[in-house]
């Protein structure tokens, strides 16, 4: 509990240093506050008086009421406006901090290691930087409008009933407390329901998630009962737990109106016998019972509410902090000042003794050694699963190597920076990426500068012409969100446009027709093959057809190389090479 | 709308007494400024010391009262609330189930699991603030103008020009503000899509080198969010300002009337007092009301979402079988396609065109293609996931028509292309093939699938946990479940869905091996993009942009059918050269 505290305070001096930009407006908005308050405050009083002046019959001092009056307009006026100027300027902060959270998250994104963002699903990261962030200024702009001016009107009103008589002020600060023990009593008890309530939602969620989610599996298996009847049971479950838990917390407001309606009653006692014992005095008016009535009803009214803000902030706290979390990751080591740019890049790789593992206590890749000559070709092959992918986030730097070096033109490449070396790689992945945009703007990601022939060119090579062409824009089709509705295979030869816009002197090629049928396949293969002439170029591939010709291939199985050499060496090693290549012509 | 008071109608006892008990509170409520109007007038002008004592205590007596009524309220509308909502999200998830594939493709998987989740959620809250506030507010405000008119009825025409005014500000601003705030929520999309979109392609944002313009591309949407953010704030910036002038304003008219009327002898100073109390509680229920309005029309617009899905036509027809149609005997093909033709809707040309052939009982048909030359479709006709536009499909001698779909495809096993786990053991998993299976069937059936060594080496073996959607699992593993999964439950009609692309050719080559083996001889349906998976097929179906292009075996193929020669050729030249 005393930790989270501590959480909570740490994270608030955070977003007190995104509000600094906002300096002028936040104390704009604070003198607003206090001006809004303390006219708010002093209306009431000014009705009181104004109410003293019409006693009787024939007992009205008009000439003193209408003066009054006017005054009471002007004040009205002024409050109003001052309200509205400083609503806007707490949506400006709250708006303004949360765009500058938002974009701080992006930006740290793109310097974040890929270790980090490899083991956190895409979607906890984007609930950060968007559903998070939403509850916070949700949070925020409660705790402006209603936790700043709360306070201020609660001791602006204990200042205007001390003005106006001790004995009932004394009455209504004894009893409001009992309104916050109220709440918090009810609120505690609440907790749990609301917990048992957010896991059981969850534990829907989860079920619907998959059940929807893979519907066509459900429906192919006849699965449909079963899931209705899992479904019911959880259902049961939800309803007769958020009962209980919306009804015990629509219990705070009616108790503590209650006990704010017995106070009341006692001011309406105390005021009344004050002005009957003392009635010759004049220490309190009936005027000045009407408005000591007012502020009782308005100095109970906060506590209601801050209760509900703090629930608020700290919920919005716990976002923030989520939101921190991401800016504040640590960022890949940056490029050192004096590191090399490749240039004139020939193509020698070499790696020396290199391992590495994701986690330290599973080694993966251990003391893999390979030297390449400018214009060389090295396939990867192996079953699911057994590191491919791993060398090349090696060779491309997503990750850096625990051990041993990776050397480009003799440069090790931890030497270099980034983006020049990334710059002289070319890749094509499995895992397809299409930006939403149009199909030109696609083929152009790499080199956005490329003209129309180019681009047209590019996607010739790649035997994406003719799809292209029979779309309903040509070049200029739209796409949605990840490629939209092109097949896999489409969206994969989209891939391998951009590669023939850049060809940079090094190509990795993962995976990189497994989704084309083989006959567009034979004929891209073609023209890879022109395109690896004098480059470098790494190929990952189950299809063993596609390696034969590489002049060496790694074998690799659960993480380590097991055999080195070219397709005739292995086949006559007659190890696991030979017999991957023999169990893809059985019948 | 309609789904809307279709959840009050669902408990028309609640729906009725929540707000008539709120209403006993109100009026309570409403008693207040009254009794300290008489405190004020005959107690203490008075000298009524005892009156003031009894005064106070019908105060006391009333909050007890008050408190009795509300809590009666609140239990009857969180029943209704959270009852209807129960069944709604049952009604919706029953009736998602029974969804085609073409519906389930139209709504998409995300939509779906928003109106289950969120958007019932918000109708709920919304049926609880109808019950509890929204009713409660119209009560206090037009009480407050009656309460008056029982004082003055000159003075209560202030209510009754104030009140109007008050509903047009409080309206107009609701009004101007809703389609701001549904641009906002637009605009949140598409920071949410950069967002998205840049995570799940770190690595070519990376090896590109396009982290600037990213940031750049992000900046831009996020800045624009923010400044309609403000632009919509402004608006509703408006609303407390204005509604607390004219209340105010009609305190201070209020005033110098009562001065006039109190002068004349028409009403008193505590009436002065109880009517300015009754003004001031009008504007705490029009705040409290403009925030229920927001929630309840957000629950309004969430239930015609769900409406929408709900008056979607689920299921499929069922056609009685014809008179005289033969009783199958073991001669009876397995699955006949005449002249089947398909379009998926929005698709321009038919996926399927013209198909016909004849699967026996027993035999192997292997099918393949290019992408996108409907190898899927036609298999996903057999089990009617989609209903073929033209033509017929026959299962066992009859059309998919006039089976009832679920005992239709419970004799039909499908591993689709996608493998697709859900969360649970191994065991769990399996069971759905079967619910009745024994483990020995299950090890069987692992032993087929060849997933029964790594299954065994898993701690728990069939207990092993399975995470959603598999992802415990290798891309492999999740293959050879899904295959075993279909094998459980013995079906007579098995279909392989490109469900090896995913195995290394050793393994792939030692399952198809054990498809042959299997007990039952059922009919068997391959989808492959390698000639080496399908080359013993019995029947081999040769696609080509939706049409047969060729029929026959592996050997006749290679005659005479160019297209599958030269897939053949595409994958063998390199190891038979």
């Amino acid at each position: 509990m005393k930790q989270k505290h501590t959480n909570t305070l740490a994270t608030m001096k955070k977003v007190l240093r995104y509000l600094k930009h906002y300096r002028l407006l936040f104390v704009l908005s604070l003198l607003l506050a206090v001006v809004v308050v303390g006219l708010t405050l002093y209306l009431p009083i000014l009705t009181g008086d104004a109410i003293d002046l019409i006693i009787a019959p024939g007992q009205v001092d008009f000439e003193a009421l209408s003066p009054l009056l006017l005054r009471g307009v002007v004040i009205i006026c002024i409050t109003a406006l001052c309200q509205w100027l400083m609503n806007i300027s707490n949506n400006r902060i709250t708006f303004g901090v949360v765009r500058r959270l938002r974009q701080d998250a992006f930006v740290r994104i793109q310097s974040l290691p890929l270790s980090y963002l490899d083991r956190r699903p895409v979607g906890d990261t984007v609930s950060r930087v968007i559903a998070d962030a939403d509850q916070f200024t949700d949070g925020l702009l409660m705790g402006f409008s209603q936790f700043f001016t709360g306070i201020l009107t609660i001791l602006g009103t204990l200042c205007f009933m001390l003005t106006l008589n001790l004995p009932m002020t004394v009455w209504v600060v004894v009893a409001t407390p009992l309104s916050l023990f109220v709440a918090s009593f009810i609120a505690k008890r609440t907790y749990n329901l609301f917990k048992k309530q957010s896991e059981t939602r969850a534990e829907q969620t989860a079920l619907i998630d998959e059940m929807i989610g893979s519907h066509k599996a459900v429906v192919a298996f006849a699965h449909e009962d079963e899931a209705l009847r899992d479904f019911d049971e959880i259902n049961g479950r939800l309803e007769t737990v958020s009962r209980k838990a919306v009804f015990f917390s629509s219990l705070v407001n009616p108790s503590t109106r209650f006990v704010n309606n017995l106070v009341y009653a006692g001011v309406a006692l105390i005021g009344a016998l004050i002005c009957l014992s003392d009635a010759g005095n004049l220490t309190l008016t009936v005027g000045g019972l009407s408005a000591f009535l007012t502020y009782a009803g308005q100095y109970t009214k906060p506590f209601n509410e801050i209760s509900g803000v703090v629930t608020e902030l700290q919920n919005s706290m716990a976002c923030a902090a989520r939101l921190f979390e991401l800016i504040e990751a640590e960022t890949e080591i940056p490029d050192a000042p004096d590191a090399a740019v490749l240039t004139d890049c020939e193509g020698r790789v070499e790696l020396s003794d290199v391992s590495f593992s994701y986690t330290p206590d599973k080694p993966l890749i251990q003391d893999l050694n390979l030297a390449l000559e400018s214009g060389q070709r090295v396939a990867i092959v192996g079953p699911t699963g057994c590191g491919k992918t791993t060398v090349i986030n090696l060779l491309m730097r997503f990750y850096d190597v625990c051990d041993g070096s990776i050397q480009v033109d003799g440069t090790d490449i931890r030497n270099m920076t980034r983006h020049s070396l990334r710059e002289n790689y070319g890749m094509v992945l499995q895992e397809t990426w299409l930006s939403a945009g149009t199909v030109r703007d696609n083929i152009a990601f790499g080199r956005p500068d490329a003209s129309d022939e180019e681009v047209v060119a590019a996607a010739k090579a790649a035997h994406a012409d003719g799809f292209i062409r029979r779309l309903p824009e040509g070049y200029g089709t739209v796409l949605g969100e990840d490629g939209g509705s092109l097949s896999q295979g489409q969206k994969q030869l989209l891939c391998i446009a951009r590669l023939f816009l850049c060809l940079p002197p090094m190509l990795i090629l993962d995976e990189a027709t497994s989704s084309i049928d083989t006959r567009t396949e034979l004929r891209i293969q073609n023209a890879f093959a022109a395109l690896m002439k004098g480059r470098t170029s790494f190929i990952v591939a189950h299809r063993l057809s596609t390696v034969k010709e590489a002049d060496v291939i790694l074998v690799m199985k659960d993480g380590h190389v097991i055999e080195q050499g070219d397709h005739k060496t292995l086949l006559e090693k007659g190890g696991f090479y030979a017999e991957l290549w023999g169990s893809q012509f059985e019948a | 709308m309609k789904i809307f008071l279709r959840c009050l109608r669902m408990y028309p006892k609640e729906t009725i007494l929540a707000p008539l008990f709120k209403l006993l509170e109100a009026c309570f409520d409403l008693c207040v400024p009254l009794v300290v109007a008489a405190i004020i007038d005959k107690g203490i002008k008075g000298n009524d010391t005892a009156l003031v004592w009894q005064l106070c205590g019908v105060l006391v007596l009333l909050a007890f009262v008050g408190l009795g009524w509300a809590i009666t309220a609140q239990y009857f509308s969180a029943k209704a609330a959270v009852g209807s909502a129960a069944r709604m999200r049952r009604e919706l998830f029953a009736h998602m189930q029974s969804f085609t594939y073409a519906q389930t493709d139209r709504m998409g998987t995300s939509s779906m699991i928003t109106r289950m989740t969120s958007d019932v959620n918000q109708l709920q809250t919304g049926v609880n603030i109808t019950l509890r506030l929204l009713l409660r507010s119209p009560i206090i405000v037009f009480g407050a103008m009656i309460m008056a008119f029982t004082i003055d009825a000159g003075l209560a025409l202030i209510f009754v020009a104030a009140i109007p005014l008050l509903a047009v500000v409080v309206f107009g601003v609701m009004l101007g503000g809703i389609p701001l705030y549904r641009k906002v929520q637009n605009r949140l999309d598409r920071v949410t899509a950069v967002t998205r979109e840049n995570l799940s392609g770190v690595r070519p944002v990376r090896a590109f080198r396009k982290e600037g313009s990213e940031i750049d591309r992000f900046a831009a949407v996020n800045r624009e969010q923010t400044s309609l953010q403000n632009k919509a704030g402004i608006l509703t910036a408006v609303m407390n300002p204005v509604t607390y002038v004219i209340v105010n304003l009609a305190v201070i008219l209020l005033i110098r009337q009562g001065a006039f009327a109190v002068h004349e002898g028409g009403i008193t100073q505590g009436q002065v007092v109880a009517l300015v109390n009754y003004m001031g509680q009008i504007l705490v229920e029009l705040v409290k009301m403009a925030t229920s309005i927001f929630t309840v029309t957000k629950a309004v617009a969430c239930g015609n979402r769900i409406g929408a899905v709900l008056d979607m036509p689920a299921g499929m027809a069922v056609t009685p079988a014809p008179d005289g149609t033969p009783i199958p005997s073991a001669d009876t093909p397995a699955v006949v396609f005449d002249k089947v033709t398909m379009t998926y809707e929005g698709g321009g040309a038919p996926s399927l065109h013209d198909i016909s052939f004849t699967a026996k009982r027993g035999m192997t048909v292997g099918i393949i293609g290019g992408t996108g030359s409907g190898k899927t479709t036609l298999v996903n006709l057999i089990p009617r996931f989609y209903e073929a536009d033209e033509g017929t499909v026959s299962v066992f001698g009859l059309p998919v028509q006039c089976y009832d779909p679920e005992a239709l495809r419970e004799s039909i096993g499908v591993v689709p292309q996608k493998a697709e786990l859900f969360k649970g053991t191994v065991r769990s998993n399996l069971l759905w093939g079967k619910e009745t299976a024994t483990d020995e069937e299950l090890w069987e059936a692992l032993e087929a699938a060849q997933a029964a060594d790594f299954v065994r080496e898993k701690e728990g073996q069939l207990d092993a946990p399975v995470e959603q959607k598999g992802r415990n699992l290798s891309g492999g593993q999740k293959q050879r479940l899904t295959i075993a999964r279909a094998l459980v439950g013995k079906p007579e009609i098995l279909i392989l869905d490109d469900s090896a692309s995913a195995l290394d050719f050793a393994t792939d080559a030692k399952l198809r091996a054990a498809l042959r083996e299997l007990a039952g001889d059922p009919t068997v349906f391959i989808i492959s993009q390698r000639t080496s998976s399908i080359r013993a097929a019995d029947l081999i179906i040769v696609l080509d942009e939706g049409r047969a292009v060729g029929m026959g075996t592996h050997e006749e193929l290679l005659r005479s059918c160019e297209v599958y020669r030269e897939i053949h050729e595409s994958q063998f030249k390199g190891g038979e050269a």
